[in-house]
């Protein structure tokens, strides 16, 4: 498979829903058949709104969730993980090699351990290194990697900003060397200021430590900026894909469009250029048939507001992708 | 002609366990009937602290300098004491929506019943009245279905038809000030286009005056007239908008902008302002910015300039230590 760390293959993520205990069973369809191949090396950009599944497709590709159908390869050097047929054994190397940066830094660090034993307890929990010395040189050498200082790692979180927090929730995940990361909404909690401090090193550190991101956020300039490849999901489908200049200079779908144009302009005098959509995004449980979007698209077809058009990715150009409802 | 408000020299501290922190410190502002101040900043600069303060909203270990005034329409509200004046305020001459509609309506009460007990309390109308109005409200703020909704708990709401919810009930009142505390947040870029437009619509027809505070410069760039940018407790920058975002004079204003991704130049690197905001508790002395500043002179280094807003255009005013510095970046 080359080039590509992760393949995922017709992965749909679906949650059993009952409203109360005499109500009939439903399903919510959270994500839909979604073909993504990760490269290594690469910024991977998943964006949408909330409710769009893009957390679920995160967690089902660390296998944080169950799939429900169709499978998720993670090709290592030496042999591939095929994420919904693996033994224990094989799911705790995977998470050596796979990990998760969250959002909040304010929730993800236990105020009761020091900084050292929070970077330190992924080694101790995956009996990863042999001795206490051993643990703490990694710690200490991923600690500056990440810009911590060696006396940081005596405290407490409560002692840390917002920006410093993120820090050490990095570091965290890298320190059992993984070469896969989710960041999911890394930055969205941080002040803008800091926000560029955080990217700047999550990019740092990817040429250092060869690392292949699969970046969630709902903030498109931040996508715009560091990602390669970018996905932008609706309501559990991909609607569009492709290298992230392309797909931002030259977006196909509508949704895309809207959600481009959404973005407050830093121009005073470029006010209400938004597409503005009508609604909010439909529940999971009764997702509309045919093309997702249908129901807020500012420009429906004929034929697409019957619901007559599958969802389905065509290839409009080398590497951009669009769903065929918009594409045609 | 006066202001609708009128905030002067306002200090406001905190008593806390571990000292007297000052939350914001010799604050000036005004704002105008149907004009939009827009208050930025990051987390901790006293944004909210502000505007709370307006409404004597902030917590009981509060203490106001004694100079101080916030004048709203012609009164002072720091003198403001007994339960019937501040009545006449909070939701009355003003009304705030808050970032998180979810924490801000009581969950186990009707929408409906809320809207209208908050009606009752400041207008001279019945309970039949109030319903009338609270529907009408819960329409002109683009909630389909607005007799259903007024009957369900916020819980069943969205959350971009629970902010509209909050707006509704905001202005049903009719108040004269409407303070936004970051009202689109918590929401989607394309429900946040929703709701900015449904509020500039609003402020037109009533003609009210607006403080809204955000820290996302591109909303202000949307809403505001006026922009005030905070750090620390302390307004370093303030003029018309576009002022502030195409000709910014203070090294902090420079630095927001630079750090913000840009959609239409992908090319420009993101820089990060060094450093993080000092803790309120060692507030530095002289500009409070320069611990962070990347172009400061060496005499606002030591902290010898006091902060002090100078006008450099007309309506344009920035910290005399950042004129200095900023010439320099």
């Amino acid at each position: 498979m080359g080039d590509n760390l992760i393949s995922v293959n017709n992965v749909s993520v679906n949650f059993d829903y009952q409203e109360n205990f005499i109500s009939k069973k439903q399903k919510i369809h959270a994500v839909n058949n979604i073909n993504i191949k990760i490269k290594k090396g690469s910024f991977f950009g998943l964006v949408g709104e909330s409710g769009s599944g893009k957390t679920t497709l995160g967690r089902a590709i660390l296998g944080a969730n169950k799939i429900s159908s169709g499978n998720v390869i993670f090709h290592d050097d030496e042999r591939d993980y095929d994420l919904t047929d693996m033994n224990k054994q094989d799911l705790k190397e995977y998470r050596k090699k796979a990990q998760l940066i969250f959002q909040d830094p304010y929730a993800a660090l236990s105020p009761r351990m020091t900084v050292r034993d929070i970077i330190a307890e992924p080694l101790e929990v995956m009996r990863i290194t042999s001795s206490r010395q051993e643990t703490d040189e990694r710690v200490r050498d991923i600690a500056a990697k990440c810009r911590l200082n060696i006396e940081h790692l005596r405290r407490f979180p409560h002692a840390f900003s917002g920006g410093q927090r993120q820090r050490i929730s990095i570091a965290r995940a890298l320190v059992s060397n993984p070469k896969f990361i989710v960041a999911d909404e890394s930055v969205a909690a941080l002040d803008v200021s800091i926000q560029a401090d955080i990217l700047n090193l999550l990019k740092q550190l990817q040429t250092e430590l060869n690392l292949t991101y699969l970046f969630i956020s709902h903030d498109l300039s931040v996508v715009a900026h560091v990602c390669d490849v970018v996905a932008v999901m609706y309501l559990g489908h991909i609607v569009e894909m492709g290298p992230s200049r392309e797909l931002f200079k030259n977006p196909k779908h509508s949704y895309t469009k809207a959600l481009l144009s959404s973005i407050p302009s830093i121009d005073p005098e470029k006010r209400s250029e938004a597409i503005e959509l009508k609604g909010e995004i439909p529940s999971a449980l009764n997702p509309p048939p045919g093309c997702v979007f249908r129901t807020r698209c500012p420009n429906p077809g004929v034929d697409c507001k019957g619901g007559e058009i599958k969802m389905g990715l065509i290839e409009v150009e080398p590497g951009h992708w669009v769903d065929q409802c918009c594409a045609l | 002609m006066s202001h609708l408000l009128e905030v002067k020299n306002l200090d406001v501290k905190f008593d806390t366990d571990e000292g007297r922190i000052t939350a914001v410190e010799n604050i000036s502002l005004s704002v105008d009937q149907g004009e939009v101040l827009g208050i930025v900043g990051e987390s901790g600069s006293g944004k909210s602290v502000t505007a709370k303060s307006i409404m004597k909203l902030n917590p009981g270990n509060t203490s106001y300098n004694e100079d101080a005034e916030i004048i709203l329409d012609n009164e002072n509200v720091l003198q403001f004491t007994s339960k019937q004046d501040l009545k006449k305020i909070r939701g009355g001459k003003v009304s705030m929506i808050f970032q998180e509609p979810m924490a801000s309506f009581a969950p186990a009460i009707k929408i409906g019943a809320q809207m209208v007990e908050q009606l009752l309390i400041h207008k001279d109308i019945n309970k039949h009245e109030a319903k009338s109005i609270s529907i009408n409200m819960l329409k002109r703020v683009g909630i389909a279905d607005a007799e259903k909704r007024f009957n369900q708990y916020a819980f069943e709401l969205s959350g971009g038809m629970r902010q509209r919810a909050m707006i509704a009930m905001a202005l049903s009142t009719m108040p004269k000030l409407l303070l936004a505390d970051e009202p689109t947040t918590a929401l989607d870029v394309t429900i946040q286009a929703q709701v900015i437009n449904l509020i500039k619509d609003i402020i037109k027809e009533y003609q009210m005056g607006v403080i809204f505070i955000t820290h996302d410069l591109g909303v202000i760039a949307q809403v505001a007239d006026h922009v005030a940018v905070m750090y620390l407790g302390s307004v370093v920058e303030k003029g018309p908008v576009n002022e502030i975002l195409k000709n910014p004079k203070h090294p902090y204003t420079k630095g927001l902008l630079q750090a913000l991704p840009d959609i239409n130049n992908l090319d420009a690197p993101l820089s990060p302002i060094p450093g993080n905001i000092p803790s309120p508790l060692d507030r530095p002395t002289g500009c409070v910015f320069r611990t962070r500043c990347p172009h400061h002179n060496p005499e606002g280094k030591d902290g010898k300039i006091e902060m002090k807003l100078i006008e450099v255009k007309p309506g344009h005013w920035v910290d005399q230590c950042g004129i200095k510095c900023g010439q320099n970046g």
